[in-house]
């Protein structure tokens, strides 16, 4: 964990904010760079200087390349010398051939003379605010309003923008917005006696949402858009994938407010730490949550590269706030980030087990029951094991390798190259492209076996003609051949033993070769089950070998959850650059390496070291772009708008100094603590703010940009389904567990290739919160789709909320709700008093106020209604509590959060 | 209707919109309403189009068995491959591995016809009969080699998941011609197995969800949940909605939130809607030539046939893109038998499609398109035996046609080589293609763009050229 410090050069921001302070004074003044020249040259100049285009060979995005000589031999910037850079010549040009920028307008004397200035001043580089790790600066203001530093800077942006703080929400209206914001569900009604009635503060209150296991499942809901969680495979018949076990994870990191250094370690490299636990293991799902291709005839290697496309795209917009995707073509077009930079960051990606089976090898696999775990006790008993091969509930592959010891098979190997592992433990030479196949190399790899008295092997094998061997090579692929098996013609599973060509001893990495020896398939394809080395003359009993295979059995038939693992070395990948981003066009070879914006001198090597530097405090981005999610999700809008893009492309905020204390504080004070961050923002008059309307506000902010009043924003896909199911009282509140099928409507499931289909739950299970409905990336659950809940295909930092009449008829029609509306409206039957008293109590339970007298009045007359209507002949019709129910369920205040 | 429901999201298609100086604010951009479609008029381009129909055939159809005649392939019927014009091509894994790569003949009659004497199998009689309206494109190539990715650029103009459909695009820049129907509709053909269907192939990618197809179904509920629960009558919804409606007005009277607004013409839309969908679906009214011209299937709904047909009246109705998906082209093996079933489920309702429009006056501002995500092997994967082969996936070359919506009837562009493995002249690539049906609905398809991610997107994503030469 410890960073030496001089890992980061020094940088230049304290001239950025000097300058910046500077800028507003007018002509003559420090002109920054980034905050002065860039957003001009973003607009003007870049489309052809740029990342993307290099006009001239000359670009302005990059200082190396702008003050050099360029393809004309002159310079286009010479600093001090604004009269001489040919920069200023071709801007000023009257000639319309020569005159830049060559499209569009000319620059205007203001524009121009700034450019002079620049220049004149040295032309100095500074970094973007974002890349400059931030400093508090809070506003010296002070008033009785203010409960928190936040309120200091959001009042200063109120007062430089003439508006008024808002007043404070009623206390119905914060209860319900504590709730919501916190657990994601209107709070309990225990809770909200005790609040309304003045037995709890507010402080309390937030601490008891905190402390709630909801907690953690609001918050996930919001990581795992990130991490494009799913519960298939993505791509064509979009199979099914076991990995809710990582969503669990989220869960319980969040409601055990696991800091969010902890956090981002475990996900990006906890299967690199020392000594990682089960719970680390699983974490790293995070990037297997990338799209797996099983579709026939596809190449393996290029969706491996998609993936890996995509985990650096990944990880860099949800820690960085940075957009790479352009990157893995060209270099970026605004920010500087070169197109090597980013295969700099694909290397450290690139060399993980993983490689797009259909299998999704490899994977962690867990007990299903403590039967379970109990039948593989007996097993390694019998099998003469010392301990079991069950720890915490996770199946050990090293113990269950050393039960079965000296016997190898595939799934459990430490590392492999193009042989397809499935998960029943064999693997097979079958695969792709043959046009690549001659060149294609097929490996299985074990570390450190022992050679001493090794006569020989046995493989458990078929084949399908007589064109295939298996070549055993000592220390790595290339190493000397120990041993070479032509292995025969077989239908069926023979296991022939061939002899090792000399005496070895020691331990060694033995590395198994299939080599198809024509190339042509089906002829040279060979199914491997085992190895078995066989020491002295005698090989395994039958007997334990049957055994060995149950227990095998019962090892494939955990609760897979596929994982991170990183490669050996031996058959460590060369990374190389993808030109405009083609799998199929490989160039130069590149090492793990960070972009050269972050000044970052310490060791990149794998993904732990990213994990340290993304949390190092040096590192500028990670607080403020975490901070940001938070608020953004709390206000409908981040403090920087454009959550996943914090580069000289993202929209320009007024909050920036908020930002950075938020940022500072978060990664200091409070720990990285992500309920600390929740209840400190909080605490503050500016989000405690009535969220109500008036003209002069509207006129003034009607984005409620500057945050005058506190934001009205319609809830999200999960919270609108859970907070019918809770106010209606029919939500089953357990937690985790394999994700369920609530109901949905028939047809809408096509499985081609598979008997895999849509079962609506009916028991209690169907009432389980958004968050645990089974995701189907191709074919998501409707309602939530309706309210903007994204595909998880790929990562998504915000989510549009939209305002459709699909929504409108699912809250209104679709099965669920009218099922929510009944058992609400049966509640209310149950109520005492008159019919308004019961209605009153309905819509009590629903929003923790009465309703008004007006209201009342039209909820009842929407009863009267619909008491004289006449049933149609056919059907009887709704009751009208029910139909009261369902209007409730529909009212814009429970759709919105206010 | 839909006054404001953005006035919280500025997001950027007011980029678009004010870059095609229009001057439209951030307001009214409700799914069902309409203020872009101006883009279309007064935009940068004239549009010839103003609606299109898509008549995906998923899986891939035999360009070679249809429309693309090689009589070489069946003087070499049989005989290997010649490795020159397989050079270096990628394959998929499905046929990379065979030892032999026997070339196939097709086994259908094709005869010439129409006035430009274009070529097309005996499998496609009704096509036959309209070639003059159409414009063939035997020259269209993709770089994918699976379905997934081939559909997926084809339909987002990238491999990989992500990007907005192209119906999604269009609604996004020309909004709707219909305030009670969706600017996109996707109709799938009911039963039908084989390669499947993604919904991100009509899904809205980045662009705000509102944006993606619409899936009719067929059946008494062709969108989800718009019936109204047993025991609520249409009568018994007005007036609760009634009722709705004065809550939200109060609940506007009191907090001033415009978004309130928005939501009650959202909850009136809905209800419209359960109206004028199930109106626009109920056939019934269609006289009994109009069935005999689409074929028998298309009184069966959820047929492609009774999919052509409400594709007819959907356009009739204003909706900016239409897409039917029919799949099953995807015959790897025993594609002689499979083709016929294919062809005899969507000849005639497609011929009958193009009449229809041309009949009713629509053909010139409907563009309708036919074609798969990619084309099919000269090689037999497979056994080749006497009644019976397979064809794998082809990326190199495949065969579209495009009828009305500014296309120029009767043409055909593009040239195979003699093997029809590789294109001779006018290549078409994905991009190209998409470039040009945009163009043809009046857009510019380097100026509909949206900002993700730092970085302005758009369907042909850097590339794409229009096909001037298919203009009429």
């Amino acid at each position: 964990m410890q960073m030496v410090d001089n890992k980061w050069l020094p940088r230049l921001g304290g001239l950025l904010f000097l300058s910046a302070l500077l800028s507003c004074f007018g002509k003559g003044d420090r002109i920054s760079y980034s905050e002065d020249v860039k957003p001009l040259l973003n607009q003007k100049c870049l489309r052809c200087h740029g990342g993307i285009k290099v006009q001239g060979e000359f670009s302005l995005l990059f200082k190396d390349m702008a003050l050099a000589e360029n393809e004309s031999g002159s310079r286009a910037i010479i600093p001090g010398n604004a009269a001489g850079s040919e920069l200023i010549k071709r801007i000023k040009e009257t000639d319309p051939e020569l005159r830049m920028p060559k499209e569009g307008n000319a620059l205007t004397e203001t524009e121009i003379t700034l450019l002079e200035d620049w220049i004149n001043q040295g032309a100095e580089w500074d970094d973007h605010w974002s890349y400059v790790k931030p400093i508090i600066r809070t506003p010296e203001i002070d008033n009785d309003w203010i409960q928190h530093d936040i309120d200091r800077y959001i009042l200063q942006v109120m007062q430089q923008n003439e508006l008024d703080v808002s007043p404070r929400a009623e206390k119905h209206e914060l209860l319900r917005r504590f709730s919501l914001d916190i657990t994601g569900l209107p709070p309990s009604p225990e809770l909200a006696d005790l609040y309304l009635a003045g037995i709890l503060s507010e402080s309390e209150v937030m601490d008891r949402l905190l402390q709630s296991p909801h907690y953690g499942e609001h918050w996930s809901s919001m990581w795992l858009d990130l991490a494009r969680y799913a519960d298939t495979k993505g791509y064509e018949k979009d199979a099914p994938r076991s990995i809710w076990r990582y969503r669990d994870w989220v869960i319980d990191a969040y409601n055990q407010d696991m800091p969010f250094t902890q956090f981002t370690i475990d996900q990006l490299a906890g299967d690199l730490v020392e000594n990682a636990t089960a719970d680390q293991m699983i974490a790293t799902a995070f990037h297997r949550n990338t799209m797996t291709n099983t579709e026939g005839g596809t190449e393996d290697e290029e969706f491996r590269s998609a993936a890996g496309i995509d985990r650096v795209n990944t990880t860099f917009e949800v820690w960085q706030g940075m957009t790479m995707s352009c990157v893995q073509c060209h270099s970026h077009p605004y920010d500087p980030i070169k197109h090597e930079d980013f295969y700099g960051l694909y290397a450290i990606f690139n060399n993980t087990m993983d490689a797009d089976l259909d299998s999704e090898f490899p994977f962690m696999l867990e007990v299903r029951d403590s039967l379970h775990a109990n039948e593989i006790d007996e097993l390694s008993q019998w099998l003469g094991a010392e301990n079991s091969p069950v720890r915490d509930q996770v199946i050990d592959p090293g113990t269950l390798r050393s039960i079965i010891s000296p016997r190898l098979i595939p799934a459990l190997c430490d590392d492999f190259k193009n042989v397809l592992i499935s998960k029943w433990g064999g693997c097979n030479n079958r695969s792709t492209l043959a046009n690549n196949q001659k060149d294609k190399k097929y490996y299985l790899l074990y570390e450190d076996l022992a050679l001493d008295e090794l006569t020989g092997f046995r493989f458990r094998t078929k084949a399908h003609g007589d064109a295939a061997e298996i070549r055993v090579h000592k220390g790595s692929d290339d190493g000397q051949i120990i041993c070479t098996a032509p292995i025969p013609e077989s239908k069926k599973w023979r296991h022939d033993i061939f002899p090792v060509s000399e005496t070895l001893d020691g331990r060694s990495t033995l590395v198994f070769e299939i080599v198809n020896t024509t190339g042509l398939q089906p002829d040279g394809l060979v199914d491997l089950y085992s190895i078995e080395p066989i020491y002295g003359h005698t090989p395994i009993a039958q007997e334990t070998i049957s055994q060995q295979d149950s227990l095998l059995k019962l090892y494939g038939d955990g609760i897979e959850t596929p994982v991170m693992r990183e490669k050996s070395k031996v058959l460590w990948r060369t990374s190389q650059v993808f030109d405009r981003g083609s799998y199929l066009a490989k160039t130069d070879t590149v090492f793990p390496s960070v972009p050269d914006l972050y000044h970052y001198e310490g060791e990149i090597k794998n993904r732990l070291d990213l994990a340290h530097m993304f949390i190092h405090e040096n590192n500028p981005l990670t607080g403020r772009v975490y901070v940001n999610r938070v608020w953004n999700r709390l206000f409908g809008r981040g403090l920087v708008e454009t959550l996943g893009d914090f580069g000289s492309q993202a929209t320009p905020s007024e909050h920036r100094d908020l930002l950075d204390y938020l940022a500072v504080q978060f990664t200091g004070d409070w720990q990285w603590s992500t309920k600390r961050l929740v209840k400190e923002i909080l605490s503050s008059a500016t989000y405690q703010q009535s969220s109500d309307w008036d003209a002069i506000k509207i006129e003034l902010d009607p984005q409620n940009l500057y945050y005058s009043r506190a934001p009205r924003t319609r809830l999200s896909a999960e919270q609108i389904r859970d907070q019918a199911l809770a106010v209606s009282g029919l939500l089953t509140p357990e937690l985790k567990g394999p994700s369920v099928m609530p109901p949905q409507p028939p047809g809408i499931w096509k499985m081609p290739y598979s008997s895999e289909k849509w079962e609506n739950a009916d028991d209690e299970q169907r009432y389980r919160r958004g968050l645990y409905t089974y995701w189907r990336r191709t074919t998501p659950y409707p309602s939530l789709i309706a309210f903007d809940s994204p595909t998880r295909e790929v990562c998504v930092s915000k989510r549009i909320n939209t305002n459709t009449p699909l929504q409108a008829l699912v809250t209104l029609n679709d099965p669920v709700y009218l099922e929510a509306a009944q058992e609400l409206g049966n509640w209310m039957k149950k109520q005492d008093g008159g019919t308004g008293e019961k209605i009153a109590a309905g819509y009590r339970r629903a929003l923790f106020r009465d309703p008004t007298v007006e209201e009342l009045q039209v909820l009842l007359r929407l009863f009267d209604d619909t008491m004289i209507a006449k049933p149609t002949p056919t059907e009887t019709a709704l009751d009208p509590f029910d139909l009261v129910g369902n209007t409730i369920l529909n009212l814009d205040a429970l759709l919105t959060k206010s | 209707m839909s006054l404001c429901n953005h006035t919280n999201s500025f997001y950027s298609r007011r980029d678009f919109l004010t870059r095609g100086s229009l001057g439209l604010g951030a307001a009214a951009l409700g799914m069902l309403s309409n203020p872009a479609k101006l883009l279309a008029n007064s935009g940068q381009l004239p549009a010839k189009a103003k609606r299109v129909i898509y008549l995906f055939q998923s899986g891939a159809p035999s360009q070679l068995d249809l429309f693309d005649y090689k009589p070489l392939l069946q003087k070499m019927h049989g005989e290997e491959l010649p490795p020159s014009i397989r050079g270096e091509t990628r394959l998929t894994g499905m046929s990379a591995g065979q030892s032999s790569f026997p070339l196939v003949g097709t086994p259908f009659q094709f005869a010439k016809h129409g006035q430009a004497g274009a070529s097309v199998s005996e499998l496609m009689p009704h096509t036959a009969k309209i070639v003059d309206q159409l414009c063939f494109v035997k020259s269209m190539y993709t770089e994918a080699i699976n379905h997934d990715p081939a559909v997926t650029f084809l339909l987002s103009g990238s491999q990989f998941p992500g990007r907005p459909s192209m119906g999604a695009w269009l609604s996004y820049g020309l909004g709707s011609d219909n305030e009670n129907l969706p600017a996109f509709v996707v109709l799938t053909t009911k039963d039908k197995t084989g390669q499947p269907l993604y919904s991100r192939s009509w899904g809205s990618g980045f662009l705000p969800s509102e944006h993606q197809g619409a899936q009719f179904r067929s059946g008494k509920n062709p969108v989800l949940y718009l019936e109204n629960p047993p025991g609520v009558s249409p009568q018994s919804r007005r007036g609760q909605l009634d009722r709705l409606q004065q809550l939200q007005a109060h609940q506007h009277g009191t907090v001033g939130d415009p978004e309130i607004l928005a939501r009650m013409a959202q909850y009136e839309m809905a209800y419209r809607m359960q109206t004028s969908v199930p109106e626009v679906m109920d056939v019934s009214d269609e006289p009994d030539h109009v069935y005999e011209m689409y074929g028998e299937d298309s009184r069966k709904p959820g047929t492609f046939a009774a999919n052509c047909l409400l594709a007819r009246r959907l356009a009739e109705k204003g909706v900016r893109f239409i897409q039917l998906f029919h799949q099953g082209w995807d015959q790897h093996g025993n594609l002689p038998k499979a083709i016929k079933v294919q062809c005899k489920e969507t000849d005639q309702a497609s011929a009958a499609l193009v009449k229809d429009l041309k009949q009713r006056g629509m053909l010139e501002d409907t563009l309708v398109i036919w074609g798969g995500e990619f084309g099919r092997t000269n090689y037999s994967q497979g056994r080749l035996t006497d009644d019976n082969f397979g064809r794998d996936h082809h990326p190199g070359c495949f065969t579209l046609w495009m009828a009305g919506g500014g296309t120029k009837p009767g043409i055909t562009h593009g040239e195979t080589d003699d093997f029809g493995y590789g294109i001779r002249s006018r290549g078409v690539h994905v991009h190209d293609f998409q470039a040009t049906v945009l163009n043809l609905l009046g857009i510019d398809h380097e100026e509909l763009t949206y900002k993700f991610q730092g970085r302005r997107f758009r369907l042909t994503d850097v590339h794409g050229h229009v096909v001037k030469d298919i203009m009429a």
